[in-house]
């Protein structure tokens, strides 16, 4: 069966015809894929998602023993005090409802003026030297809600973190490296919120 | 292994058994095993749409069935849009669009573009973004794998080229439904599955707002049936997120592996088709020439941005450990990861990131553009190809004259009809995308920038180049949910999408009305070794002598405004 020989039997002297190439059925054409791809097929995944992985199928969200929501592994959160791990710098402060990057190029005056006020900030905090400072506490995510710092970023705070609320060094060094992630295909990581859940004695679980 | 090596070996990888899968499931001349399993449904659809089957349409009906399904669709996504507050499935209580947005984006998901003026998770519905949205993310790359096999059996196969005209080109329905029933739908089903277990949520439950841990302020973390958009966001070179920022988000990218898988779903049906149409049309030597042009550009665009990303961002001198450059970047990726989905996105019509692109350092950014001029670069599904066939017919013309024969293509003759439309289409992107950027930063208040210098006119010019190229990323600091902007780049987009795609088509018809001269020794091969090379030529040079001058004002003079 070949449409040529097809296109033989339906126009004359097997000349193409225009049948189909109407109003009627591009609208109905339309209105069947709308239903096809715009509702059952997200609706199939939503059911398959929820049926074999529903935790990750509800935004990987974090939860106490009574069941109160904590937030989302993959949604970092607004850390300034000296007691807790603080994340990247976020354009937008980790509003996850509004999301986004600096789109700060690198020439414009304003991001060198950012920096230099973050390092300042940094330097007086952790004592870390200008120019030791790991660029990932020197630079905003692209999300906005960045939930990982790097291995380096994690260390420089240690001793403020462990000063800050009469622990030793060790012991929360030993909590960075529960919380930390060799890389995979991807970076070095450490992850900020259940870090800092764990520092404040809070037993989490994953809510499914 | 490095991230571009794992990448490029697991595109070839997949891209070989795709294509010829695909050679075999969409060659309508050859019946396969495979109608027994999908032709039920495909029967099914094509009844629902009152479409009889068997007949196939000349090209012009073609074109004619192309522009009314794109018209019907646009309305239908701008109804929607505008209507979405009073429309179901919008737990977060997200009002209608603005008129004039609402417009942009239904030309921009219509024309495969999805360029975006507005932050989805925050403005627009599920019912927006599942029925709307998802399904022009598929029935556009579908449409553009469909005109392109449309060209494939009027100009390029080599059996029954004699009755091609006679016979039609196919069946501009038939064609789109066997597309999105036997490739897009079962590989978006899988990948989608795959970003759930990675943790890209899915589900119809509004967001969920909690409390954090310090200050105890409030956090809402927006949710949805997200998995099932970005699979076919990445598969279908569409690109339009769930969330404003994209695949930058964890949420909508949420490991380096769902990385590497988002990344290849970009890159892997143009491979694909490649194969799929060497298979239909019988040219392999042709089709593998122009892969190895594509795989060239490829590379070097690749290795460029990713030399760029892991250069220090110079905003950090003195105060930071040396290191690649992170703005606008996220930590689980790094720059290699950022830099390789940057290139490929641009390279594909694709236009989804998962960093920043207008925190790129100046040359990163310059690698970006030159993909989008260029857009052949295995481009959007099946308009890659196309793209590059309407490049071929000029370097046909060209080559034919240097030899001293009359202009002709695999053995038609390339007359004045088709090569006015041939350069029209080619010419519509400098003059549209220059045009256009001119007027925008002639007019102060129009243009909306927000860097200073150099870079502010590097984002006027991305965000049209990204507008024609129907690719969709920007460099987003631009102030563009404004009526010029939304209605100037509706412009572009429609002239981006339709004259480059549907231009071939019509040459493609009229050559094969045409007599087929006897191919003799002087006869140009467009298979041979020269010929590849001259169309490459041809690529270059008319992509430089249009826009070397604005990438010299712009990222150019950035960059060495940096090393100063």
């Amino acid at each position: 069966m070949s449409d040529v020989k097809m296109a033989d039997e339906t126009g004359a002297a097997g000349a193409p015809t225009r049948a189909g190439a109407g109003w009627g059925s591009a609208l109905r054409f339309t209105l069947a894929m709308a239903l096809l791809l715009g509702l059952l097929y997200p609706l199939a995944v939503v059911g398959l998602g929820q049926w074999l992985f529903p935790h990750q199928a509800n935004a990987s969200l974090l939860a106490d023993p009574e069941g109160r929501v904590l937030g989302s592994t993959l949604v970092g959160q607004a850390f300034t005090g000296e007691r807790y791990f603080q994340g990247r710098p976020s354009a937008v402060d980790y509003a996850a409802d509004t999301l986004g990057g600096s789109n700060l190029a690198p020439s414009n005056p304003a991001l060198r003026q950012r920096v230099e006020a973050d390092a300042k900030r940094i330097t007086a905090r952790d004592g870390v030297a200008p120019g030791r400072i790991p660029g990932d506490l020197l630079t905003a995510s692209g999300s906005g809600i960045d939930p990982h710092i790097s291995p380096q970023a994690a260390a420089i705070q240690i001793a403020r973190v462990a000063r800050a609320r009469g622990l030793r060094e060790a012991d929360v060094r030993a909590l960075v490296a529960r919380y930390s992630d060799s890389g995979g295909f991807g970076q070095p990581r450490v992850a900020v919120l259940p870090l800092n859940l764990a520092l404040d004695g809070i037993a989490m679980r994953p809510l499914p | 292994m490095s991230a571009l090596t794992l990448c490029y070996a697991l595109l070839i990888g997949l891209a070989l058994p795709l294509g010829l899968y695909m050679g075999r499931a969409l060659d309508t001349h050859r019946p396969s095993a495979l109608d027994r399993l999908f032709g039920p449904l495909e029967a099914a659809l094509m009844r629902l749409a009152g479409v009889d089957q068997r007949a196939s349409m000349s090209w012009s009906a073609y074109l004619l069935a192309v522009l009314k399904l794109h018209l019907l669709l646009i309305v239908l996504a701008w109804f929607v849009f505008m209507g979405q507050g009073v429309l179901p499935l919008n737990p977060d209580g997200i009002p209608g669009m603005h008129w004039d947005t609402a417009l942009h984006t239904a030309v921009s998901f219509a024309t495969n573009t999805n360029q975006q003026h507005y932050s989805g998770q925050a403005q627009l519905s599920y019912l927006s973004q599942t029925l709307a949205i998802v399904t022009l993310q598929f029935l556009t790359p579908a449409t553009g794998l469909a005109v392109l096999l449309a060209i494939t059996r009027s100009l390029l196969r080599r059996r029954a080229a004699a009755d091609s005209a006679a016979a039609g080109v196919g069946n501009y329905y038939l064609d789109l439904t066997r597309i999105v029933i036997r490739v897009l739908l079962p590989l978006a089903l899988v990948t989608a599955l795959v970003l759930v277990w990675q943790g890209v949520p899915a589900t119809y439950q509004g967001a969920q707002r909690v409390t954090m841990l310090e200050g105890g302020a409030l956090q809402t973390i927006p949710r949805g049936p997200v998995a099932a958009m970005v699979a076919i966001k990445q598969l279908g070179t569409n690109g339009g997120g769930w969330y404003g920022p994209n695949s930058s988000v964890p949420l909508e990218n949420p490991t380096a592996l769902a990385d590497v898988v988002e990344s290849v779903a970009l890159l892997l049906i143009p491979v694909a088709s490649l194969i799929a149409v060497a298979m239909i049309s019988g040219r392999r030597r042709l089709l593998l020439g122009i892969g190895g042009v594509m795989l060239v550009l490829s590379l070097s665009s690749t290795t460029l941005v990713m030399f760029s990303e892991r250069l220090p961002n110079t905003a950090l001198h003195g105060l930071a450990l040396a290191g690649p450059n992170l703005e606008g970047k996220e930590l689980r990726f790094g720059s290699d990861l950022s830099a390789l989905w940057g290139s490929w996105t641009t390279q594909t019509s694709n236009g989804s990131v998962n960093a920043m692109l207008d925190s790129f350092n100046p040359l990163g950014g310059l690698g970006l553009l030159m993909d989008m001029f260029v857009n052949v670069t295995f481009g959007g599904i099946g308009v890659g190809l196309i793209g590059y066939l309407l490049y071929l017919m000029l370097a046909a013309f060209i080559g034919s004259l240097m030899v001293g024969r009359a202009p002709e293509l695999f053995g038609k003759p390339l007359e004045t009809r088709e090569m006015r439309w041939i350069s029209l289409a080619i010419l519509a992107q400098p003059l549209s995308v220059l045009g256009l950027s001119a007027l925008a930063v002639s007019f102060p208040g129009l243009a909306g920038t927000s860097n200073p210098g150099y870079h502010g006119l590097s984002q006027v010019l991305y965000e049209y180049t990204s507008a024609f190229a129907n690719n969709g990323s920007g460099f987003e600091g631009l102030a563009d949910a404004t009526p010029w902007w939304n209605l100037s780049c509706v412009v572009a987009l429609a002239l981006g999408r339709f004259l480059p795609m549907l231009v071939p088509l019509a040459v493609a018809g009229w050559l094969a009305g045409k007599r087929t001269a006897p191919q003799g020794r002087g006869s140009l091969d467009l298979e041979s070794g020269a010929c590849v090379g001259l169309t490459a030529g041809v690529i270059v040079i008319v992509n430089l002598l249009g826009f070397l001058p604005v990438l010299v004002l712009g990222p150019i003079a950035e960059q060495l405004s940096l090393a100063g």
